[in-house]
């Protein structure tokens, strides 16, 4: 016991010595947290749009003056046609506002007019959001002008938001932060420490000497076991007082998720050390087998319904998957433990499978 | 000359020795790209909806069926319980619920209107918003359809009516794929550029190689412009394996000049590598390089309005996007690739981009230091 302790503190001022990598380490969390709950948001405002007003009028100028009352829009400036094109090559410009002329003449005395959005199209989701914010505009605007009568036979339709009332993106970012954080600390941060022993010889003293190599790796996975649980606790901290996402389920039941994930990773980080020679490859292989996996295949950026068949089937052996699902449910939903008791054994199933395999391939000899 | 010519065989021999490496930024950007569109399909489809029916008229019927027959929506339960509506939510399994209240049919008939009911997971917000306005307009659509059947319109319109004609440009069939190919095209390049270059000034300074070269007579920039030109024909390389795999599996075909992408993606590599030469200056370790260029990457992607758009970002972080690379080349290859633009169009990306590649560049060679 004591020879591990040593082990331990060992590892400790490993880390503690280089304090380049504990900052990062501290504030990578803190600074992907704000970017995620402030900055990267999927609701259109202050989009750039232009406007061709051909027919100058009461009714064309309403509405102009209504799209720029709206937070949606930026009114960039009133272009001709001709300058059309070329504010869209240059990406000045989201959507077009074409009023044709004698738009309000046609309107009062023939009753239809038409107006044309044209938008581009590059972001398919973009155009469709601006579109429908633009048409609901105009729609509004006839609603208030005279002559309008409600039609016969309406069905209105009242919308609940879920979980989620004011439609915060954080609340969907939060879990994701977290998984990516535990994925890079524990994973990368542990399988390059154990190759950089490898690469710089001090493996060999220690495997001559007379630690158990189980030890030996219990050894390095503590401090960051560690690291892990402060970057837990400054996540949580941060969303709940900083984004107000809330904590809705049990704590203890998170916190105890957030752990067992933890845990899952270090078994991740220890193969891929035992299966790699240079820091590099270290590096890249959790880059590529771990973190963008993470990204793609929890739900937490990408739709996993929409992906190809295949995809999903892969998708189910990511244990961020998993534990996404677990964060969602517990913090967001505020669900109990009768609702996340499968996913939980899967990350129980995963993490021993994981150490187990890693343990069997930790080479005690030298090639 | 010389010194530079004999520095460039070197790298490359490093290079090309370790099989590992190599593979890897060759295997890297495939894989991703043939991954990559596959899974960042924003596209909502298959919305998975519970519709509760207290009513079981012919009229509620009729709007399950329009709603299933759209295509968007997978109807995943259909009964007349709430709580049992929500459990599928809640388990994920459902996004939406729709409540048809009891004497649907009547009230909308007699009573001239009526309510329906929809409950959306909001956690994640892009799926609720189209997903419910996606409904939403099914609604309206039933709704004319239940006017036709009860009021004989006339034939011209009796009050006025503004009809709006949406026309998409530059990507006519909304495909999500040719929007998020080049961005990840963009991605490759960066990544593998920032992070070979961060990793290789440093490793010669733990392997201690690096006091070799610092007793030798090779100046400080020669010796930046023999780690700069072998990643910048390598960033050129992984660029065009990229656009060709884009081409075949994706069929995307750049409307603008090849011309113009290469030599923006030429300038904007100077500017990547010199940071992540930077990086290798600063760093003790590759650990160190990699936490810092990683961490670097992370925000400039994050933020490059890959995933989310710039518009949308509050002012403080579009102002730093003004200092971000990726942005501007992520701007650039969709408007080169999709729009067609040209040179002319791209010329003030260009010239920021370019100055980013000048003053990092001079920071890495100025940063590197021969004393210890």
């Amino acid at each position: 016991m004591k020879q591990f302790l040593f082990f331990v503190r060992k590892e400790f001022l490993h880390l503690w010595r280089d304090q380049r990598t504990l900052f990062i380490l501290f504030g990578m969390p803190i600074i992907q947290i704000f970017i995620f709950g402030f900055a990267l948001t999927n609701e259109v405002r202050d989009s750039r749009i232009a406007i061709i007003d051909e027919a100058k009028d009461e009714a064309s100028e309403a509405i102009i003056h209504q799209l720029e009352a709206s937070q949606y829009f930026d009114i960039e400036k009133t272009i001709s046609e001709q300058q059309l094109v070329r504010a869209f090559r240059e990406g000045k410009i989201k959507l077009a506002v074409v009023f044709p002329q004698k738009f309000n003449e046609q309107l009062q005395h023939t009753n239809a007019a038409s107006v044309q959005l044209i938008a581009d199209a590059t972001d398919p989701n973009v155009a469709n959001t601006l579109v429908n914010y633009a048409s609901a505009i105009i729609l509004d605007y006839q609603k208030q002008s005279k002559g309008f009568e409600p039609f016969p036979y309406t069905i209105k339709t009242e919308m609940r938001m879920l979980y989620n009332p004011q439609m915060k993106g954080s609340y969907n970012f939060v879990p994701g932060v977290m998984a990516m954080v535990l994925m890079l600390v524990c994973a990368m941060m542990t399988s390059i420490s154990i190759v950089r022993e490898k690469e710089m010889g001090t493996m060999e003293i220690i495997l001559v000497s007379p630690m158990v190599p189980l030890r030996v790796m219990v050894a390095k996975m503590v401090p960051y076991f560690i690291l892990s649980a402060v970057n837990i606790a400054s996540i949580l901290l941060l969303s709940v007082f900083v984004l107000d996402v809330p904590i809705n389920g049990s704590l203890t039941l998170l916190v105890t998720e957030c752990l067992l994930f933890t845990l899952t990773v270090l078994a991740l980080g220890l193969l891929i050390s035992s299966v790699s020679d240079s820091q590099q490859v270290a590096m890249l292989i959790s880059l590529m087998g771990l973190f963008l996996p993470t990204v793609m295949f929890s739900g937490f950026m990408f739709p996993v319904e929409n992906m190809p068949v295949a995809l999903q089937v892969i998708s189910n052996i990511v244990p961020a998957k998993w534990f996404y699902y677990i964060v969602k449910n517990v913090m967001i939903k505020g669900l109990g433990f009768q609702s996340i008791w499968k996913e939980t054994l899967i990350l129980v199933g995963m993490m021993i499978f994981l150490m187990t395999v890693s343990i069997k391939k930790f080479k005690t000899r030298l090639e | 000359m010389r010194i530079l010519r004999i520095l460039l065989e070197k790298e490359f021999r490093q290079i090309f020795r370790d099989p590992a490496i190599l593979r890897i930024i060759f295997m890297m950007p495939t894989v991703q790209l043939l991954l990559m569109p596959l899974a960042a399909d924003y596209e909502v489809k298959n919305v998975k909806i519970c519709v509760v029916d207290y009513d079981h008229s012919p009229y509620s019927r009729k709007l399950v069926d329009k709603i299933t027959a759209s295509g968007y929506f997978t109807l995943v339960d259909y009964s007349d319980s709430y709580e049992e509506a929500l459990g599928y939510v809640e388990h994920d399994e459902a996004d939406l619920v729709l409540q048809v209240p009891h004497a649907f049919e009547k009230d909308l008939v007699r009573d001239n209107g009526t309510m329906l009911f929809m409950s959306l997971n909001a956690i994640n917000g892009v799926k609720a918003n189209l997903g419910g306005a996606y409904l939403q307009s099914i609604i309206t659509d039933f709704n004319n359809d239940v006017r036709l059947n009860w009021l004989q319109l006339p034939r011209f319109n009796s009050r006025p009516v503004i009809s709006i004609l949406p026309v998409n440009w530059f990507n006519p069939l909304m495909n999500y794929q040719i929007f998020m190919v080049p961005g990840i095209l963009v991605i490759l390049v960066t990544l593998v550029g920032a992070f070979l270059s961060a990793l290789n000034i440093v490793k010669e300074k733990e392997i201690g190689t690096i006091e070799q070269i610092n007793v030798t007579p090779i100046r400080k920039y020669q010796f930046i412009l023999g780690k700069l030109i072998p990643f910048w024909i390598l960033g050129l390389i992984i660029l065009t394996i990229g656009l060709l795999i884009s081409r075949i599996v994706y069929g995307v075909v750049p409307v603008g000049s090849l011309f113009t992408i290469y030599f923006f993606a030429a300038v904007y590599l100077l500017a990547v590598l010199g940071l992540g030469l930077l990086v290798s200056t600063l760093a003790n370790t590759q650990q160190q390089a990699m936490l810092l260029s990683f961490f670097m990457m992370m925000i400039f992607i994050m933020l490059g309005g890959l995933y989310t758009s710039i518009d949308s970002m509050p002012d403080w972080v579009k102002t730093f996007t003004l200092i971000n690379p990726v942005a501007y080349f992520i701007d650039v290859t969709r408007m080169v690739i999709l729009k067609g633009s040209t040179l002319v169009d791209i010329r003030s990306h260009l010239i920021i981009v370019f100055g980013f590649g000048v003053v990092l560049n001079s920071l890495a060679v100025w940063n590197y230091k021969k004393r210890n």
